[in-house]
């Protein structure tokens, strides 16, 4: 395939991809060694009434309110979930099914109540996001990439999604320690004088950031499936945190990569004529993944004596 | 026009719409509190997602056979075998690996959903698929359903049901004591199996009303919210069908009054409401009555320990304690003690005085250790006992200067 074709076409999607599988893969890592994998679920689900609260405000569709509107509707579920476990001492599990299907009904009936039909937001817009649109008409070549004005056509969610993960990758990498202490063993975290507790929200932050940015560019069910599948199928290949972090962002560029390419060429492979949704490709991807290793993985016993 | 939706007159479709509701409604209540008392409430959510691909391959082999694709059987069948397959992973992964049941859960139920997302855009590649409608099945969609959807909704919701109630009595013993269940001879991972298989029963039936990604509240919310209200298994199961089928049948009602209200939310925060009232004002679990109960804790407290101080002519300084006083009639402004304070007071005293004997005897260190400071002695004892400690208090005698 050339540049010419190649580039305007395929690249940014691509990287998109791959920026959205990785920055949601890191925290991910914690997020299942805590037993904490499911509030990836009930993030991307409450992210749909924050954004629709976002549109009815502002009656556009922007970026910036929107994106605030799913971090509020995020640090709000997350505070709700805490009360209802608090005040009504129910298990976590119940009080996150309880609040994620209630926001995300809440949004799906203002979503039919208020008129949006002239806007692209709908529900399976939410969901499966339209990683495929988000091409780079101004490229002609590889050259482009050196050529100030067709870079200034960069799709903005590209660059967003970079400042997403550059934050997401700092913030793994100045915590490490205190996250991978507290992480196995939090009481001994908390001898050495830890805030785990802090800690422990600012990693539902972090993660939720990566969500909503992700969310806005490739729909929720890349972010569910890339917050769990490549850690989970990262600790099946190793027993050190280190090389199950480097084994998910691998997992991850991997799932994109190869998800996007069968999305788009695999039909014609086949001999159909059109391309199948991006997304659930990727999913179903890092599922293959998971299951591979689930089957082959050198760690998927536990530790080996 | 909601009156008129309520008592089922707004025509026949919106009747048959309700009744199916109802019994989805009470069908998921009943299943779902088994489910919620095993702790496992959001495998359901992992269940439901992996309905999607079910429905998505089952079109597409009916329009391979020639038949409409859009049979609701063929698609329900679909469905509950993609569940099924979708379960056995999450039991797999959790059991055989390391991997913890949570994330078993997300990995199943993204990768299902994904799947499913990747067939539905076939689907609407194929020439049949244009109008296919399979998304309504995302969160559901009650226009236009055929009276033969709606038996087989109802047959489906009724079967269910009574296969849970003739489950029950295994599934609460496992749900609640699964060793116990082990020891006495249950198989506690085929009744886990069978509660499961339950659970995907009311998830398939559901798909058509309230839609995969919603069918989860419904398993979830009525059985949370009959915890507040009592503490016995069989009522919680009792309380969460009941409250499951009125959150069907008015959220089905509410949605029927008026054009732009989805079935499915509609029921969903229904069933939301009816636990956020019952998490603030169940009378034994409530958010209210736990803040009445610790406020009339402090009143006794305050009254208590303000009484022992007029009784040892000590001054009150602490405001709270002296405006209560003040409000019962038992002080005056200037924390001077009125005649019933007096009165009041000398009794408190009395009662502290007989518990200090009380706690010195070795006879009633059982009655000693429920000293709190606030119980009155009198409810404990019988007036014999209360005689007998009384002798013990030094009578008043003269005091020589």
């Amino acid at each position: 395939m050339s540049g010419a074709e190649f580039v305007p076409l395929s690249l940014t999607p691509l990287l998109i991809g791959i920026f959205a599988a990785i920055a949601c893969a890191l925290p991910g890592n914690f997020l299942v060694l805590r037993r904490q994998a499911l509030i990836g679920d009930a993030i991307s689900h409450v992210v749909l009434p924050g954004i629709v609260v976002a549109f009815l405000l502002t009656g556009a569709v922007t970026a910036w309110p929107m994106m605030l509107g799913a971090a509020g509707a995020a640090l709000v579920s997350v505070v709700l979930i805490e009360a209802i476990r608090r005040l009504g001492q129910i298990e976590t599990g119940a009080a996150m099914g309880v609040v994620f299907t209630a926001m995300f009904a809440g949004g799906v009936l203002l979503l039919e109540r208020s008129d949006t039909s002239s806007v692209h937001l709908d529900v399976e817009h939410a969901l499966m996001g339209n990683l495929e649109s988000l091409i780079w008409l101004e490229a002609t070549g590889w050259h482009s990439l050196l050529d100030g004005d067709a870079l200034a056509g960069l799709p903005p969610e590209l660059s967003r999604l970079a400042v997403v993960l550059l934050l997401v990758v700092l913030f793994t990498w100045i915590f490490w320690r205190p996250l991978k202490i507290s992480t196995f063993d939090e009481g001994f975290a908390q001898v050495l004088g830890m805030r785990t507790g802090l800690l422990g929200i600012a990693l539902v932050m972090i993660a939720a950031i990566a969500a909503v940015a992700a969310f806005d560019a490739v729909g929720s069910i890349i972010v569910i499936a890339m917050f769990i599948c490549p850690p989970a199928a990262a600790r099946l290949m190793t027993d050190s945190l280190g090389r199950q972090v480097a084994w998910s962002v691998v997992f991850a560029t991997l799932s994109a990569t190869l998800g996007y390419v069968f999305a788009g060429y695999g039909p014609l492979w086949l001999g159909g004529s059109d391309s199948v949704s991006a997304a659930g490709m990727i999913a179903t991807v890092s599922g293959v993944i998971l299951a591979l290793t689930a089957l082959f993985g050198p760690r998927r016993r536990g530790m080996m004596a | 026009m909601l009156l008129e939706a309520l008592t089922l007159q707004l025509g026949y479709n919106a009747t048959l719409v309700a009744i199916g509701a109802m019994l989805l409604g009470i069908a998921a209540g009943v299943t779902g509190t088994f489910l919620f008392l095993r702790k496992r409430a959001l495998v359901s959510d992992a269940i439901s997602h992996a309905t999607l691909p079910g429905v998505g391959l089952a079109f597409i082999v009916m329009v391979w056979f020639g038949m409409d694709g859009r049979s609701l059987i063929g698609l329900l069948i679909g469905s509950a075998l993609s569940a099924w397959v979708g379960l056995l992973c999450v039991q797999w992964l959790s059991n055989r690996t390391r991997l913890s049941e949570d994330s078993a859960i997300g990995a199943v139920l993204s990768v299902f959903f994904g799947a499913g997302v990747v067939l539905l855009t076939v689907i609407q590649g194929m020439s049949a698929g244009r109008q296919a409608g399979l998304d309504s099945l995302l969160l559901g969609s009650t226009a236009g359903m055929l009276l033969s959807d709606a038996i087989l909704i109802a047959v489906g919701g009724a079967l269910v049901l009574a296969l849970t109630l003739l489950l029950r009595r295994p599934m609460s013993l496992v749900a609640f004591d699964s060793d116990y269940a082990a020891a006495s001879g249950l198989s506690v991972a085929r009744i886990d199996l069978a509660t499961m298989g339950l659970v995907l029963a009311v998830t398939v039936v559901g798909l058509k009303i309230v839609g995969l990604i919603l069918i989860v509240a419904l398993l979830i919310i009525p059985p949370v919210t009959a915890r507040f209200w009592t503490e016995r298994t069989e009522r919680v199961w009792l309380i969460a069908g009941a409250l499951g089928g009125l959150s069907g049948y008015v959220g089905a009602a509410i949605s029927a009054s008026a054009p732009a209200l989805p079935t499915g939310p509609i029921i969903v925060l229904v069933a939301f409401a009816l636990f956020v009232l019952s998490l603030l004002f169940s009378p034994a679990r409530g958010v209210l009555s736990s803040v009445l109960t610790h406020l009339q804790y402090r009143r006794r407290v305050h009254r208590r320990q303000g009484l022992l101080a007029l009784a040892q002519g000590q001054p009150i300084y602490e405001g709270y304690t002296l405006r209560l006083l003040q409000r019962e009639g038992l002080a005056r402004a200037d924390g001077v003690a009125t005649e019933e304070g007096q009165a009041r007071a000398a009794k408190a005293l009395l009662d502290e005085k007989r518990w200090e004997i009380l706690r010195g005897l070795q006879a009633h260190e059982a009655t000693a250790a429920r000293y709190d400071g606030l119980t009155n002695l009198e409810t404990i004892l019988t007036k014999d006992q209360l005689r007998d400690l009384d002798t013990r208090i030094a009578a008043p005698r003269e005091v020589t200067p």
